[in-house]
């Protein structure tokens, strides 16, 4: 596998690196108690964010900051609006 | 109010937004960030968080207008109304023990469907189709009950998330005694 790229996807972000060591990033994520997707023929992982740590947020009842795109590619944060009540509604065209 | 479609291209939500002509930020999520922390498993879901960003309503299923009353039995009165009532001051949010009891913690299963939907989605987008197809399928058996995922990725897979295959999977479901919509138990 060396010298054969892979790609890990680490909060949200790819990067390309030898497959030894991409492969090396997911097992050490995975014994890090992170919950991990791996696909060899793919040479790619995904490396998530644990039950433990989005409860523990969740539950602290502080409401987990986030930054995404409008149609325009404009960023906006929920901590822009500190200060304001927010209505948070997630929806889909499907 | 902010308002997060959960679909797979800016160009799925755009037809939406654009015939909205929202004043509040329209975001899109693709990657399912929003999901993933606060752990969403369809739509629509709503939360209240309040002026110092305290989460004062968990996930609830709320819809806007009564088009779906039909089918959800879910009045958008009940909602609207209670939602003028705390944007007014008129109510006083739910004790903290009492949130946190009505709240839905994600499981370990439910993160790695998560993983899996991310590496799916990341494969969609650099054109392995059938490669991503295969972590969606994976992450749906991981977390059944997680609808952004089994619904949300069949325009990943070649599939009509309004056609029979939608019905077929929601009919199996109901049928073996799940909801499809959890609002709060209030």
């Amino acid at each position: 596998m060396a010298g054969t790229k892979f790609t890990v996807i680490d909060g949200g972000r790819a990067a390309e690196v030898d497959a030894v060591e991409g492969i090396a990033l997911a097992k050490r994520a995975e014994g890090a108690g992170r919950p991990v997707a791996v696909d060899l023929d793919e040479r790619a992982a995904y490396l998530g964010v644990n039950a433990a740590e989005r409860a523990k947020a969740l539950s602290s009842l502080e409401a987990p900051d986030f930054a995404l795109p409008d149609l325009d590619g404009r960023r906006h944060s929920l901590s822009e609006h500190r200060g304001k009540k927010v209505l948070l509604v997630a929806y889909a065209s499907w | 109010m902010i308002t997060v479609a959960i679909d797979k291209s800016a160009e799925d939500a755009r037809p939406w937004i654009e015939a909205a002509k929202p004043a509040h930020p329209s975001l899109i999520d693709t990657t399912h960030v929003l999901a993933d922390l606060y752990n969403l498993v369809n739509v629509p879901t709503i939360l209240w968080i309040d002026e110092r960003g305290r989460i004062v309503r968990p996930n609830d299923v709320a819809f806007g207008t009564d088009t779906f009353k039909h089918i959800t039995g879910l009045e958008a009165a009940t909602h609207l109304s209670a939602l003028r009532a705390w944007v007014r001051g008129e109510t006083t949010a739910l004790p903290e023990a009492r949130i946190r009891a009505l709240q839905s913690l994600p499981t370990d299963d439910d993160q790695r469907a998560r993983a899996e939907f991310g590496l799916g989605e990341w494969l969609f987008n650099q054109g392995r189709i059938e490669a991503a197809a295969r972590h969606f399928a994976t992450a749906g058996e991981l977390a059944p009950h997680d609808f952004t995922i089994r619904r949300g990725t069949m325009p990943m897979r070649g599939i009509d998330p309004m056609g029979p295959q939608f019905r077929e999977m929601l009919g199996a479901w109901v049928k073996a005694g799940n909801p499809y919509y959890r609002p709060l138990a209030e």
